[in-house]
């Protein structure tokens, strides 16, 4: 087949970038070679789209030993330890094939982590659904829920966090996010730029097929009403075989035979080999017919294109081949040496001795186009005047019952009891808390772990949105006795060549930066999913925010169950009682106008650091962020976890109590804490001027508001605990 | 005292698994599923996991694996084997314990913390243990036991039936059956009682800082009956 404009046109390549390839090869392409360009070219692999507001993230910190830019980022836990970690996007596939999309996800994001030298420790997911009430939520749910568990769960890695949430804006594009974390000893740590010329690249793990041909172009491809027929561009996921190849590349990495290791993620062999000849400045050649193939009669496209699961390319030290395949024969692997490294600084492929394709790299990866694309900024929404004769019909308990049934703030257990979260027998702290907590096997530190996100505040106003998801995931880690470290992002948004959603993109990454900037949380790996749109309607902004912390001694841990009655309850920070985009307005006032509450980045460091003090100082029984739902959430939360019931006492300040309750004020915390500590820590809370309140106590199981009629606290594990199972088992 | 505990490919609570029998005392050993032998045991263990993948069906293939021909041999001269979870899948697999485990009745893969009561103390695992109820953790999705009528009398009229779920009062109501298992059965023995098999996991429950320490009493127990 000859190419030309049009053949490139149905690979995803625009008209301008078919031209450009066309100038830099000074001839057309033939067709493997087309493929390997729209594999190398396209979105999801490129970054052409976010490349220049990338750049500008705060990447740089004491902590970090390695930024964006490899497969994971890593940073220093103190002694030998460091944790490489990183998140990952699997919507559009998740979307077409709900079970095969979300568990490619989950096998993805850990091989990204075992590359780098690193045995997974822990494994998150934020996900998000349509409206309830559309048709497909179901299903997508029972199906990303039933891949995430199905391939954690045969790995042997907990899943220690997750978030979900629903909204109508993902009706036509759910989201998958995986997040894993790793540890590895900080002087053991693989990287993927290959070095040396003549050395053997190898081939290991699964064979290769036709599936996920194109699969990276299909995830740089907005949705229509034929998404369906994409099915064979999902990829499908073998857990058993992934964990043979962890083991096998953890066994061959204690040995010194590896100089560079990289997994086939999106776009497989092609962009895996292209990548490590690229950072090594090199050039590659690989003999096709070498290349295990589990389907007769494959052609060098299929091969180079296909995004079959579970493989590794390595590029060894010469002499060590016998040694590595020794390894990989013990596991049942494919071992194959493919090719080698050259001097040419050319991907030279050969099948049935034929040269087949011949690039410079760097035509492929330095000249990849980049756009700086229009974008419109979002101006910030005018506060809404509420109107407080409503509040008048309301009663508290009313309300209260209300959002802790809601699909957004119920309990997702019926989710995290299908996930293995007890394997590796570190984890001290289960799903369904404000940080995942694992034991850093073997020591007395521990590692806290959260995913955020805030797809309302985003789509309300991008800059803030974007700042609050930071200072939530900072939040998180803080409630649970932890110091935040660093960050791993996964921007989620629709199209960026409309100028609304690129603005909604470059404001939200300004908002992470700033965040990130002013609390020393830097971003060490993330990933872009562009193009979640489906017949022009595009998600709402959704940056998911996985932040990791670092606990000196776990014994100091905290968790965010009431302890005991008479202990006190406090707000930590200051209540305006902002009202606008909370639960409160959306659900109960239907409002959906408004801007996001305020991020005062001062005081939300101050605040956390200063909360870390009182944990430190060993004064707190336990904390909670407040969030969604605001304060009165949060302390019903906390006490359906410790099956304890609370008083709050009559308000002293001057604000409405629906507003002081249920509004979303950032930069809060709720800590409970014995009454002969009250004393001291007043005094830490005044001497570092953070704003405090103390609003009530805990109860043996009485939930008591002023005036209000008197709850028991078995009324709210009720009202918050069944939304979810009714909804999946009706 | 020795244990052993075997690795077969896919196996992932191995490591848990040394971790727990070291810290009680044991001198611990792994085995491949490729050696021909297993070096001189007291108790040889069956780690929880997905043995081959769980393909075909849970435990199948392991019960067909170079390894297993040793421990029958080891089971049979009335050596210890422990199997939790895959392990106990396997066990059945081989034939050395009775019954099948099927699918979750609710088809889901259950991780929780569940409460068993030990129904029976005549032997080296049980024997003088310091709690009737132990709060021990599942994580499978097939743990529905299931056996004929006459394997069930067989299994009661022997004491074999080890531990069954239960509240954390020992009520063994329908509503504590997690997984729709016959009668509540977590765990079984063999007629001499030197095979057990369950699926809650006692090694993940061995310091306090975990959701239970009860494993603790489990592995304690364990160590000073071999003794």
């Amino acid at each position: 087949m000859k190419v030309n404009e049009k053949i490139a046109i149905d690979h995803g390549l625009k008209k301008e970038e078919f031209n450009k390839i066309c100038d830099l090869l000074k001839r057309t392409p033939n067709l493997t070679e087309l493929g390997i360009f729209s594999a190398m070219w396209n979105e999801h692999c490129s970054y052409k789209s976010s490349k220049v507001h990338l750049k500008k993230l705060n990447t740089k910190g004491k902590k970090v030993i390695q930024g964006p830019g490899e497969n994971a980022g890593v940073i220093d836990i103190e002694d030998e330890d460091a944790i490489v970690f990183k998140i990952e996007s699997h919507n559009h596939p998740s979307f077409i094939e709900p079970y095969q999309g979300a568990a490619t996800g989950v096998g993805g994001i850990m091989r990204d982590v075992f590359t780098m030298g690193a045995r997974p420790i822990a494994n998150l997911n934020s996900i998000h659904f349509g409206s309830p009430r559309h048709p497909k939520t179901k299903n997508l749910l029972r199906g990303v829920v039933k891949g995430i568990g199905g391939y954690g769960n045969c790995i042997g890695i907990p899943t220690v966090g997750g978030q979900t949430s629903f909204d109508e804006s993902y009706n036509g594009n759910i989201l998958v996010n995986a997040m894993t974390l790793g540890l590895v000893n900080k002087n053991k740590i693989f990287y993927s730029k290959a070095a040396g010329i003549n050395k053997p690249v190898i081939y290991v793990g699964s064979k290769t097929g036709r599936d996920g041909i194109h699969g990276a172009s299909m995830a740089s491809a907005i949705f229509d009403d034929k998404i369906e027929e994409k099915k064979p561009t999902v990829q499908v996921g073998d857990p058993f075989t992934e964990k043979l190849l962890l083991e096998a590349c953890l066994e061959l990495m204690s040995g010194k035979s590896i100089i560079s290791i990289q997994d086939m993620g999106a776009a497989g062999l092609t962009s895996s080999s292209i990548e490590m000849a690229s950072k090594g400045n090199l050039g590659i050649e690989l003999n096709l017919n070498k290349v295990p193939c589990r389907e007769k009669k494959m052609s060098p496209y299929e091969i180079m294109l296909s995004e079959s699961q579970e493989r590794m390319l390595i590029v060894l030290e010469n002499g060590k081949e016998t040694e590595a395949k020794k390894i990989f024969d013990k596991w049942n692997l494919d071992f194959a040496i493919i090719g080698k490294t050259t001097d040419t600084k050319k991907i030279e492929l050969f099948f049935d001795n034929k040269k087949v394709a011949e690039i410079p790299i760097n035509i492929l990866a330095e000249n990849a186009p980049v756009y700086n694309r229009k974008w419109k900024k979002t101006k910030l929404p005018q506060k809404i005047k509420f109107n407080k004769i409503i509040y008048k019909k309301l009663k508290i308990t009313e309300v209260l019952k209300k959002i802790l049934g809601l699909p957004n703030i119920s309990c997702k257990e019926w989710i995290w009891q299908q996930y293995d979260h007890t394997v590796m027998g570190d984890t001290i702290q289960k799903p369904g808390s404000d940080s995942g907590v694992i034991r850093v096997h073997g020591t007395n530190k521990a590692v806290a772990t959260s995913v955020d996100s805030s797809a309302t505040y985003c789509y309300a106003h991008p800059l803030t949105g974007g700042k609050q998801v930071v200072c939530e995931s900072w939040r998180n880690l803080i409630s649970c006795g932890s110091k935040p470290i660093a960050i791993t992002n996964c921007l989620n948004f629709g199209n960026p060549e409309k100028e609304k959603n690129m603005g909604e993109f470059v404001e939200c990454v300004e908002g992470i930066n700033e965040a990130s900037k002013f609390l020393d949380y830097p971003v060490v790996s993330g990933n872009v999913s562009f193009y979640n749109e489906t017949k022009d309607k595009g998600i709402k902004p959704t940056p998911t925010i996985g932040g990791v912390g670092l606990i000196k001694n776990y014994e100091k841990m905290i968790t965010m169950n009431f302890k005991k009655n008479e202990n006190l309850i406090l707000v930590v920070g200051k209540t305006e009682g902002h009202i606008d985009q909370s639960v409160f307005a959306i659900n109960i006032l239907s409002e959906k106008k408004g801007p996001p509450p305020v991020i005062n980045l001062f005081n939300e460091k101050n605040n956390g650091e200063t909360v870390l003090k009182l944990i430190n100082g060993g004064f707190i029984e336990s904390a909670h962020d407040v969030s969604l739902g605001g304060i009165i959430t949060a302390v019903s939360k906390m006490a359906i976890k410790g099956k304890k019931g609370f008083k709050l006492n009559k308000l002293k300040v001057l604000i409405n109590k629906f507003d002081y309750y249920f509004g979303e004020d950032q930069g809060r915390y709720i800590i409970e804490i014995e009454q002969k500590n009250l004393s001291k820590v007043q005094k830490i809370l005044k001497d570092n001027s953070v704003h405090y309140d103390e609003i009530g106590n805990v109860t043996e199981n009485k939930v008591i508001f002023d005036k209000e009629p008197i709850l028991h606290i078995d009324d709210l594990i009720e009202f918050n605990k069944h939304w979810l199972e009714n909804y999946m088992d009706n | 005292m020795k244990s052993s505990v075997i690795i077969f490919p896919g196996s992932n609570c191995d490591r848990d698994m040394d971790v727990a029998l070291k810290k009680f005392g044991f001198k611990n050993q792994m085995v491949w599923h490729n050696d021909a032998e297993i070096p001189k045991s007291d108790l040889i263990v069956l780690p929880g996991g997905f043995s081959y993948g769980d393909y075909l069906r849970c435990g199948s293939i392991a019960a067909k694996s170079k390894i297993i021909k040793s421990v029958v041999e080891f089971a049979n001269t009335g050596g210890l084997v422990l199997g939790i979870c895959n392990g106990f899948q396997i066990l059945t697999e081989t034939g050395l314990l009775t019954g099948i485990l099927q699918q979750n009745k609710y088809q889901k893969f259950i991780c929780k913390n569940v409460h068993v009561k030990i129904n029976d103390k005549e032997n080296k695992y049980f024997k003088n243990i310091k709690k009737e109820i132990l709060s021990l953790h599942i994580a499978h999705n097939e743990g529905n036991y299931f056996c004929s009528e006459n394997e069930l009398k067989f299994l009661k009229d022997n004491n074999l039936i080890a531990v069954t779920y239960c509240s954390k009062n020992g009520n063994e109501s329908e509503e504590y059956n997690p997984n729709g298992t016959l009668k509540n059965i977590a765990g079984i023995f063999n007629k001499d009682k030197n095979i057990l098999g369950m699926m809650p996991h006692p090694e993940r429950m061995i310091d306090k800082y975990l959701s239970s320490n009860d494993g603790s009493f489990f592995f304690e127990n364990l160590f000073e009956n071999l003794k």
